[in-house]
């Protein structure tokens, strides 16, 4: 709100961040499913103060039709900042750093999906950024990854996300804007957590090949941690009602035989 | 050799499913060690050997044989381009719609903004969909409303053996047809049974995965038909003198159980509206293939019968 | 937004929503002159933005944000302070919103609303002077839309409002040529607040707050703003090409002051729980 003011020290004399963190340690994190109804999936995250809503439409017609690939589905990112967002109000026409960013984004979460089944469609991820406190893209992909996942694309995993940071010396996890702004050096990453391979990595600052290692390590165990929690939002939105529901009911046996009605159709295919 | 899940359990993308020699199956895909992960929200399911995962949501992909609701798009030349909700538009010729010699300008019997049941009589990923409607029941949707619900939630509103949609008819006497895509086009004798008749929709869609909907459902339809009568005291006859000019069909949802066109959910949602096929003058009607259509139809329903004796 | 000549309509729908105005109900069941559920959220931007509130009108929501920059005068009018509006209608809301530089629907809505905020002089311009002729704080007030069901412009107008409602600034002054801040929070010298009201005509029915739907298939739409006085300080007439008669007007006026006040009321409220 106010212009921000440079911490005289990112750490303390006791190891820790200027506001307390471990070196590891991330930020809180909430992670919500479903919270726009106007698009085919959404979800929402709060990663310290940045605050990104993410929804994806489709797969839908293609427009224009130039772009349209005849073997798979197009992937288009876009994301935005909102003017509010940051200290200074932004201007409101996209910038290049946020075009560069969905290209980021798209390149991120494309070894995820499988856009092969939808050819000549396209998948459109919209991103808001609401307020930005630092690592935006990262926070970004954890909710994509959650909105594509809602919107029922089929996907290997979701795609955690994190950066890896470095202030006076010290590498630390999950930056927040200071620390980005005044720290030594950001490697923003995404991980598939099946294989632990990288789909994202930036780098800039200064590091050494063996802090970039342990930094690369540092961001898997990270986002290891941040894919759970986007397992359990994802689990949340669907397993609310089911668990409401059948609080009355002792149901080893079910009379009503869900799977049966809803996988009818699909049995059918695969005969 | 392992199953990593539980019946019934909300499985997410990416998440192992089983190992050893299971094979992969809708919504799932094996990685070179042969573990099997879902690729999906939704539920997952054994059966036999095989691993899929029922998807809770996704746009509607269209299958061959599948009722749709469109609303016409374009007109060109002898082709309809249909809006089916799907990532694809559709395209209806007019000679899979009309009886010919037909006219030149086919929008005099359709155009832009009307909405039509049909069928999808073609479909893969290089081309298509295509349209038809000379099956039974296909034609120009007129009166009504369109309900939007979400795709993967259908199976569920059509219900094992058209379960779940026939309790519907049978408590509010509404008229409907459910399109695999999603759209549900429904008739109904009052707002207020309107209104109910929608409740009960979405709360199919909301709910769907959740066990012993169906009971709730007819508990929420019954509470919610007794409030209108008994708001209403006479809405008995009232309902009936909505509609003098229907001498349809609230018999045939009665004991549909026991009707041959029932068994297959994607086709059953046909049976009511066949009273009506020739609609207006120019309706798309022609015997020959709807002969054919209805014959395909009982042979699935015999071999699922079989099934159920077995 | 709410001119959807180049959409495709479906008869079925069109003819539903006559079909059920003319039996004097409408489609989700609310009164004519009944507006859908009306929430804020207040200050969601609480760490960068001067203000801010979300506002979901049904299933229609949009997050508007206060940026309190300073800059100096119009040469004009040295001793005001600048006060604008903008909304954007991103695609992220709707999948009839398209990607690209705005549309003719965007600025309409940032128009309408900004007119909505300036015509009733909500804000007291010669307040926002910090030294006349030189600098003055310029408060920008962006609006983005996230869901997308209809009347975008009363649920943008409510959050413009709100926002600007819960404004708090650190007061700044020229020292030496320099501008240095004093150490003290200021609030918006606000000395009106203007609501946006849409009214749908869809035949010979008027339907207040529409929806998706019910705008899907309106003939005109007939915006109002009005102030704390009940005194009208704007009025748009858009969405569509339909002619509206004096009759109608006036009874659209009518429905607009009957709702005005109880949202107003719900706005201060929704913001005093910011503090």
């Amino acid at each position: 709100m106010s212009p921000e003011q440079k911490p005289d020290s990112l750490m303390t004399a006791e190891g820790l961040r200027f506001d307390g963190r471990r070196p590891d340690e991330m930020r809180p994190i909430q992670m919500e499913v479903g919270v726009l109804k106007t698009a085919d999936g959404s979800a929402s995250i709060r990663q310290g103060k940045t605050y990104i809503l993410a929804a994806v439409y489709g797969p839908r017609e293609l427009h224009p039709r130039h772009l349209t690939l005849n073997d798979r589905a197009y992937l288009r990112v876009v994301y935005r900042m909102a003017t509010f967002s940051v200290p200074d109000r932004k201007r409101p026409a996209p910038s290049r750093r946020e075009r560069e960013i969905s290209m980021v984004i798209a390149n991120a979460l494309q070894p995820a999906l499988f856009l092969e089944e939808f050819p000549k469609a396209v998948v459109d991820v919209f991103i808001q950024v609401i307020q930005a406190d630092g690592g935006t893209r990262c926070a970004a992909i954890n909710a994509a990854s959650l909105a594509l996942a809602d919107a029922g694309i089929p996907m290997k995993s979701l795609v955690p996300s994190v950066a890896v940071g470095k202030a006076e010396g010290t590498l630390i996890v999950d930056l927040g804007d200071e620390e980005d702004k005044y720290g030594q050096g950001d490697v923003p990453m995404a991980i598939l957590p099946n294989t632990n391979e990288l789909t994202l990595l930036q780098q800039d600052g200064s590091f050494t090949r063996e802090e970039l290692v342990e930094a690369i390590e540092m961001g898997v165990n990270a986002c290891r941690y941040l894919h759970e929690l986007q397992k359990d939002a994802l689990k949340r939105a669907y397993s609310k009602r089911a668990t409401e529901e059948d609080d009355d009911e002792e149901d080893e046996e079910y009379d009503d035989d869900l799977e049966t009605d809803l996988g009818e159709a699909d049995i059918m295919e695969d005969e | 050799m392992a199953v990593y899940f539980q019946k019934r359990e909300v499985v997410v993308p990416g998440q192992l499913l089983a190992e050893g020699r299971y094979r992969s199956s809708f919504g799932t895909w094996m990685d070179e060690g042969g573990k099997i992960y879902s690729t999906l929200v939704g539920l997952a399911e054994l059966r036999g050997n095989t691993v899929k995962v029922v998807a809770l949501e996704g746009v509607y992909i269209p299958r061959e044989g599948d009722l749709v609701i469109g609303t016409i798009t374009i007109v060109a030349g002898n082709n309809w381009k249909v809006d089916i909700d799907s990532p694809y538009l559709a395209s209806l010729h007019a000679n899979n719609a009309l009886r010919r010699p037909y006219a030149d300008d086919i929008s005099q019997y359709m155009d832009i903004g009307d909405v039509i049941a049909a069928e999808i009589i073609a479909y893969d990923r290089g081309t298509g969909p295509f349209l038809g409607m000379k099956g039974r029941g296909l034609r120009k949707l007129t009166d009504g409303m369109i309900l939007e619900i979400s795709p993967a939630k259908i199976p569920r509103v059509i219900g094992r053996r058209g379960s779940m949609i026939n309790m519907i008819k049978d408590q509010t006497g509404i008229q409907t047809m459910v399109g695999q895509n999603g759209r549900i086009w429904i008739r109904a004798p009052t707002n207020e049974i309107l209104q109910l008749a929608i409740k009960a929709f979405k709360m199919i869609e909301t709910q769907a995965h959740t066990s012993k909907l169906t009971d709730r459902v007819r508990q929420m339809l019954e509470e919610g038909m007794a409030e209108i009568q008994g708001k209403e005291p006479p809405s008995k006859d009232a309902v009936d003198e909505e509609e003098p000019s229907e001498p349809e069909p609230v018999e045939e949802s009665a004991d549909a159980s026991t009707s041959l066109e029932v068994e297959e959910p994607a086709k059953r949602m046909e049976v009511e509206a066949e009273v009506e096929v020739v609609e207006d003058d120019a309706g798309p009607v022609a015997e020959e293939k709807s002969e054919e259509a209805n014959e395909t139809e009982e042979s699935d329903t015999k071999d699922d019968e079989e099934v159920k004796e077995k | 937004m709410g001119d959807f000549s180049a959409e495709v309509i479906s008869h079925i729908d069109r003819n539903y929503i006559a079909d059920i105005l003319s039996k004097g109900e409408r489609v989700d069941g609310r009164q004519f002159g009944e507006y859908r559920p009306l929430e804020i959220e207040p200050s969601p931007v609480a760490a960068k933005a001067e203000g801010s509130a979300i506002v979901r009108l049904g299933g229609t929501s949009v997050v508007a944000g206060v940026k309190v920059l300073t800059g100096e005068p119009y040469p004009d009018t040295p001793d005001e302070g600048v006060v604008m509006v903008t909304a954007e209608l991103a695609p992220i809301a709707s999948p009839l919103f398209e990607l690209g530089p705005p549309k003719e629907d965007a600025i309409e809505l940032a128009r309408v609303v900004d007119r909505g905020v300036r015509e009733s002089e909500s804000v007291d311009v010669h307040k926002l002077c910090i030294e006349p002729g030189k600098k003055v704080y310029m408060i920008f007030c962006d609006i983005y839309t996230l869901e997308y069901d209809g009347n975008l412009i009363d649920a943008s107008s409510i959050a413009a409002n709100a926002a600007l409602l819960g404004t708090k600034y650190p007061e700044q002054k020229l020292e030496d040529g320099k501008l240095v801040e004093t150490g003290k929070m200021l609030e918006l010298p606000l000395k009106n607040m203007a609501i946006e009201h849409t009214v749908s005509k869809i035949g010979s029915h008027l339907v207040i707050d529409p929806h998706l739907k019910e705008e899907m298939v309106q003939d005109c739409r007939l915006t109002m703003a009005i102030d704390q006085n009940d005194n009208f300080t704007a009025m748009q007439k858009g969405g569509g090409k339909g002619p509206m008669s004096l009759e109608m007007i006036d009874n659209a006026m009518g429905m607009a002051l009957e709702s005005t006040k109880e949202i107003r009321e719900l706005i201060r409220e929704s913001m005093k729980d910011a503090e």
